[in-house]
């Protein structure tokens, strides 16, 4: 039996450049990035891409205390895709519903806060909160959403690293396939600007950008790169199988046409350009096309030395000097690396792209790495062209986990 | 202390975790439940402010004493008192 086609109806996001797909999008297109100066306990001040979202639009004051920044995250984006999707929610079966969000990690800024909290009160541990566990629980972002939402489907997170924004939407098209589902929140959130931890991790990897100004910081595939500027955010996603999204007359924003997710099994952290490209590869032949077929290549590139050397080898390989009509872009120039948002929010940047068909570019370039000289890059300015009809996301995570997700123009 | 004051320093915790509540009506011979928006966690909440605040430890046995304001006052008034004496 043919599977269902699975199609994008609605987009709830927020970024550090924008709290909505038409905010993001304007400031994708006049080169805005969002990137500022946060206090970082233990650290000081360093570069961060913080939301500012209004949390209380679809929250209690108290749910935002008792809750998490992950979980404010994921019930603003889940309302606004709902919004914007058009479904009568009060009509929608909540037992049909499910609530799948990609997490690069969880719960190690609940734990660094309480540690801090104890650390007041002589580390006793009495003083630890009751809402710990809640709070740190892998699952609590997706919890979240369904207590505010009341869906009682099933609601928890997929934890891929970096490459979870993906796996939130390539999980949720499984899940419609199988007809676990007939309606999946889907995507990806971050908090992780909250915890020191992974500011110090970087920084002791060599892999945390500085520079003076702040919007100038994140610049993959420039030769002055020197590493990742932490962000938070979140993009979640209405999917639908194209029969019920037809049955409503919902405005669609694109078909899920292929992905694929693959593993390294090689380093705890350094990229493997081969089965990233043996990843690329295979989510396009899932999608029966060829890479000319592909018009939007949408890069990880977090701007470290080497992981974007080794990325664009792996797009070298797939996309060649034979594909005329494909360009390449960037988003975390301009909002850092979202973590487990990353993937999700910067497939949302590109959607326009069937309707404008212009491509953002990768801004903060002024020098470009001839180790990243892709043919197709669209550099510094945004690209008019002649048709978008794909558009393809890598992202790519820590311990080596690859996913690829392609989107397709919606032809009926 | 005065049970008014111990009742305002309850009061003041319960402004804190439950910052949608509107306090100005709160009858203090009604259970707290019965007319605030507060649950179980919310309860643990109060006993670990007393606690992290005030230094007033309050055992599981007795939670029920903190069911409504004039029973918070009448069980931890003493105890404030019993601190301050200390000091």
């Amino acid at each position: 039996m043919k599977p269902s086609r699975i199609v994008i109806t609605g987009v709830g996001l927020t970024a550090p450049n924008g709290s909505s797909l038409a905010e993001f999008r304007a400031n994708l297109l006049a080169g805005v990035a969002g990137i500022e100066r946060k206090e970082i306990r233990y650290m000081g001040s360093q570069l961060a891409g913080v939301c500012h979202f209004d949390a209380l639009k679809h929250q209690k004051k108290k749910e935002v205390r008792v809750g998490t920044r992950a979980g404010s995250i994921a019930i603003y984006c889940a309302r606004e895709a709902l919004a914007d999707s058009g479904l009568n929610w009060d009509a929608v079966a909540k037992d049909r519903v499910g609530i799948y969000i990609g997490c690069t990690e969880h719960g190690n800024v609940e734990t660094e806060n309480e540690i801090y909290n104890i650390s007041k009160f002589n580390y006793d541990t009495k003083f630890w909160s009751h809402y710990h566990n809640p709070r740190t629980v892998a699952n609590n972002p997706a919890g979240e959403a369904s207590l505010n939402l009341g869906v009682t489907g099933p609601a928890y997170t997929i934890g891929a690293a970096c490459a979870a924004g993906n796996m939130g939407l390539v999980h949720a098209a499984q899940m419609l396939r199988l007809g676990e589902v007939d309606l999946a929140l889907c995507g990806g959130v971050s908090e992780s600007i909250h915890t020191f931890g992974i500011f110090a991790g970087f920084k002791s990897q060599n892999a945390l950008a500085t520079h003076d100004d702040p919007l100038k910081a994140s610049r993959p595939f420039d030769k002055a790169r020197n590493g990742i500027v932490i962000s938070e955010g979140g993009a979640l996603y209405t999917l639908e199988r194209w029969d019920d999204a037809r049955a409503r007359g919902a405005k669609i924003y694109g078909e899920i046409a292929g992905y694929h997710v693959n593993s390294d099994a090689s380093d705890y952290v350094l990229p493997n350009p081969t089965r990233q490209a043996e990843c690329v590869h295979a989510a396009i032949r899932r999608a029966g096309l060829t890479p000319s077929d592909i018009h939007i290549v949408n890069t990880h590139a977090t701007a470290t030395t080497l992981g974007d050397i080794q990325e664009c080898e792996a797009i070298r390989a797939v996309f060649g000097e034979g594909c005329p009509d494909t360009h390449i872009n960037n988003t975390k120039s301009y909002i850092g690396h979202c973590m487990g948002a990353a993937g999700a929010l910067e497939l949302a940047g590109n959607l326009p792209s069937f309707d404008d068909l212009v491509v953002h570019p990768t801004i903060n370039v002024d020098d470009l790495d001839p180790l990243c000289a892709l043919p197709g890059l669209v550099l510094n300015h945004p690209r008019k062209v002649a048709k978008v009809d794909t558009i393809l996301n890598n992202s790519f995570g820590m311990l080596g986990i690859n996913s690829t997700l392609i989107v397709k123009r919606f032809v009926p | 202390m005065t049970k008014d004051e111990c009742k305002k320093v309850v009061l003041d915790i319960i402004a804190d975790i439950a910052p949608d509540e509107d306090l100005g009506n709160v009858k203090p011979e009604v259970r707290l439940r019965d007319q605030l928006q507060l649950d179980s966690m919310d309860f643990l909440d109060i006993v670990m402010e007393l606690r992290k605040r005030h230094g007033i430890e309050v055992p599981e046995k007795d939670y029920p004493q903190l069911a409504s304001l004039d029973s918070c006052a009448e069980y931890l008034t003493p105890k404030f008192d019993a601190l301050a004496g200390k000091s």
